[in-house]
């Protein structure tokens, strides 16, 4: 039998058909909506005069536009309040599982899924989210896909997609001391630009890979997008079942049992051929920070920013207008820029071990006063574990306050916008020009590095910081 | 949904010289509260094409008179980030039928040819003449054929085939959309999950 990759091996068993001279049919198990892109979708079913096709397999969730404060009052703004509003009708005449903003279940649509064990491995699961990659760390096909996908899910729990190409992005050896997954990440796209991945499903591998949390590998999996690819994934292994047992959707004893044996298959044959394939060693990366307006402009902290020497007109012209619109210059060193805001959430670094993570940082420290900082879990559960776990004392005691789940800053549809020219180094995925809120500039980076940022006021690099007490209080990063 | 059917669009064409184009500079978010598609075009590269008063900001190329057409001509990597389909919708409610780029992302290119609107990929050498063209003539006019599948420069003569699968340009000629083509499926649909469960 032909050799086949992970991905091929989802991919062709959820294909129902291949259109002739066109794209296949894909089967869809795992259908997520929010309030955002999923309305013109319903009016298009409507229109038509067509019912949800499988209720049952699509969650919804109201998360982009949401306030972070204040949720249990209406919403103020009234357009967003409209979105969730009509998001809620909908879901009740289709019969959809619906997260309402006050119940437990809420949260970032993307976290929420694999919290409530939603996402399993060997699945293929949408959302009109491209960071619907997110749960190819759960060895899923997982993709972000347009309104009129969603309205072809709706209507037919399918989509009809070309196979993509694939690429293998191969991390050994050990990661140093304050290097996370975002930095992983963070670097893989600084290597291989944000169009690299355009075409390709990626899957991770390597030892630096495995040894990646759930969590970790999460973040890895949720910035394939800003490669350009469709998604990321990760072949299950003891970690991801540890992770997932016990979830509420999860199979239950005999089931789950049966489900594991079945999962432990899905990794790509030895001899399996990737159409491109780069490989990196883990101890070449080291903390990254963006100095520009997309996600590939990344150098590890202490680097200087690129000079115009030596590149091509079209790049030089394209970094250019990145350092204009950031008032940076070529040859800047990042260390030590002055910052105003730090924001900490979004479904690329809003789970409960970047907070572990933050708040071991922060502990027995002081917010910089000139420091404006949003702390914004992904959801209810992570709200509550950060409760629970002790983390909100120690986060208060340095002068943080909490905020209430939602995509928040990440996109700043809400309230929560970076002002014009204000600098922020942030958690999140997108560093486009006016992401965060009009003329915001934004520095992506760790939550280690945001913690970083946050007591010093500058950027900073984490492991300065880092002392015997942090390497001790550590231990809170391992998953409770 | 329903759009025009495609056929032979011969127009000039908006330059827009800049690489790595977003979909949050397309459309931003904070304009991603309607709940139908209508009216996008309006805030179609809203930061970049409005001051903060809301006055136009006289040096981009949409408002700039001598530039016009249903055609824009974009840098490499068009379209990279958010999968919004608003960012379709908004430069096909402005009024363009073709997109022209040296590289397209992904999640952008099936939400334009979903939605009516053709994302024409041609080679960046290709693309630079084009610039030129009408730097030299903003009125200088192009062709796009579907049928033919080709991209004509009618002032240098110069013609380019583009890549579109059979399928899609089936749908682009007829008006038709996935959704249409899956409502039609969903006795195979059924007898799949069956066989799959
Ligand atoms: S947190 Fe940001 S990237 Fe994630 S779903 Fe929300 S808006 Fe999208």
């Amino acid at each position: 039998m032909e050799a086949k990759t992970l991905f091929d091996k989802i991919w062709d068993s959820h294909v129902v058909k291949k259109v002739e001279g066109g794209p296949n049919v894909l089967y869809i198990d795992r259908h997520l909506i929010h309030e955002v892109t999923s309305p013109v979708a319903f009016l298009g079913l409507k229109n038509r005069g067509l019912k949800v096709f499988r209720p049952e397999q699509t969650t919804a969730t109201p998360d982009h536009n949401v306030p972070t404060e204040n949720q249990h009052l209406s919403i103020v703004d009234e357009l967003s309040r409209n979105q969730v509003e009509m998001l809620k009708r909908n879901c009740a005449e289709h019969g959809i599982k619906y997260h309402d903003l006050q119940s437990e279940g809420h949260g970032i649509v993307h976290i929420i899924g694999p919290e409530k064990g939603l996402t399993q491995p060997g699945m293929t699961i949408v959302c009109g989210d491209s960071h619907t990659s997110t749960h190819g760390a759960f060895g899923a096909i997982a993709f972000g896909i347009g309104t009129s996908e969603v309205e072809m899910v709706l209507a037919s729990q399918s989509i009809m997609q070309p196979k993509p190409k694939k690429m293998r992005i191969t991390i050994n050896g050990e990661l140093k001391q304050g290097v996370t997954a975002k930095d992983i990440a963070l670097f893989i796209i600084s290597k291989i630009s944000t169009s690299g991945g355009t075409g390709h499903f990626i899957e991770y591998a390597g030892s630096a890979i495995k040894s990646l949390s759930m969590e970790g590998r999460m973040t890895l999996c949720n910035l394939s997008i800003e490669s350009g690819a469709r998604g990321g994934m990760i072949a299950p292994d003891e970690t991801t079942f540890n992770y997932m047992k016990g979830r509420e959707f999860v199979p239950k004893g005999k089931d789950w049992e049966q489900a594991v044996e079945k999962w432990k298959n899905l990794k790509s044959d030895e001899d399996a051929v990737f159409d491109t394939e780069y490989s990196y060693d883990a101890a070449d990366i080291e903390p990254m920070i963006t100095y520009g307006t997309n996600p590939g402009m990344g150098i590890g902290i202490t680097k200087n920013i690129p000079i115009y020497n030596g590149m091509g007109e079209s790049d030089k012209k394209t970094l250019e207008k990145a350092l204009k619109y950031m008032e940076f210059s070529p040859g800047d060193k990042m260390l030590g820029k002055t910052i105003d805001y730090v924001f900490l959430g979004s479904c690329t670094n809003g789970r409960i071990e970047d907070f572990r993570a933050f708040t071991a940082f922060v502990k027995g420290k002081k917010k910089a006063p000139n420091v404006n900082a949003w702390l914004v879990p992904g959801s209810k559960h992570v709200e509550q574990q950060i409760k629970e776990e002790g983390l909100l004392e120690i986060l208060e005691e340095a002068g943080f306050k909490l905020r209430q789940p939602g995509c928040s800053a990440c996109l700043a549809m809400n309230d929560d916008k970076i002002p014009e020219g204000k600098y922020a180094v942030s958690t999140t995925n997108r560093n486009f020009e006016g992401r965060q809120g009009p003329g915001a500039r934004t520095l992506l980076a760790s939550p280690l590095t945001a913690a970083a940022a946050a007591i010093t006021g500058k950027v900073t690099d984490p492991r300065e910081l880092m002392d015997n007490e942090f390497l001790e209080t550590d231990k809170t990063l391992e998953p409770v | 949904m329903a759009y025009d059917k495609f056929s032979v669009i011969k127009s000039p064409a908006v330059p827009l010289p800049v690489e790595n184009v977003d979909t949050d500079q397309i459309i931003p978010a904070r304009f991603l509260k309607a709940v139908e598609r209508k009216g996008f075009g309006e805030n179609l590269f809203r930061d970049w094409r409005y001051n903060k008063d809301g006055s136009p900001k006289s040096d981009f190329p949409l408002n700039n008179a001598k530039y016009s057409g249903k055609i824009l001509v974009a840098g490499k990597n068009f379209g990279s980030g958010s999968s919004r389909e608003h960012a379709a919708w908004a430069i096909y409610d402005y009024g363009f039928r073709v997109v022209v780029s040296s590289f397209f992302a992904d999640i952008f290119k099936n939400n334009a040819i979903n939605n009516g609107l053709l994302p024409v990929v041609v080679t960046p050498e290709f693309l630079e003449r084009i610039f030129e063209t009408i730097e030299k003539n903003p009125e200088a006019e192009f062709k796009t054929n579907l049928k033919e599948q080709t991209l004509t420069n009618l002032t240098t003569g110069e013609t380019e085939e583009f890549e579109i699968n059979a399928y899609k340009k089936h749908c682009l000629k007829n008006g038709l959309d996935d959704i249409d083509y899956l409502v039609r499926m969903k006795d195979e649909i059924t007898a799949f999950e069956e066989a799959n469960s």
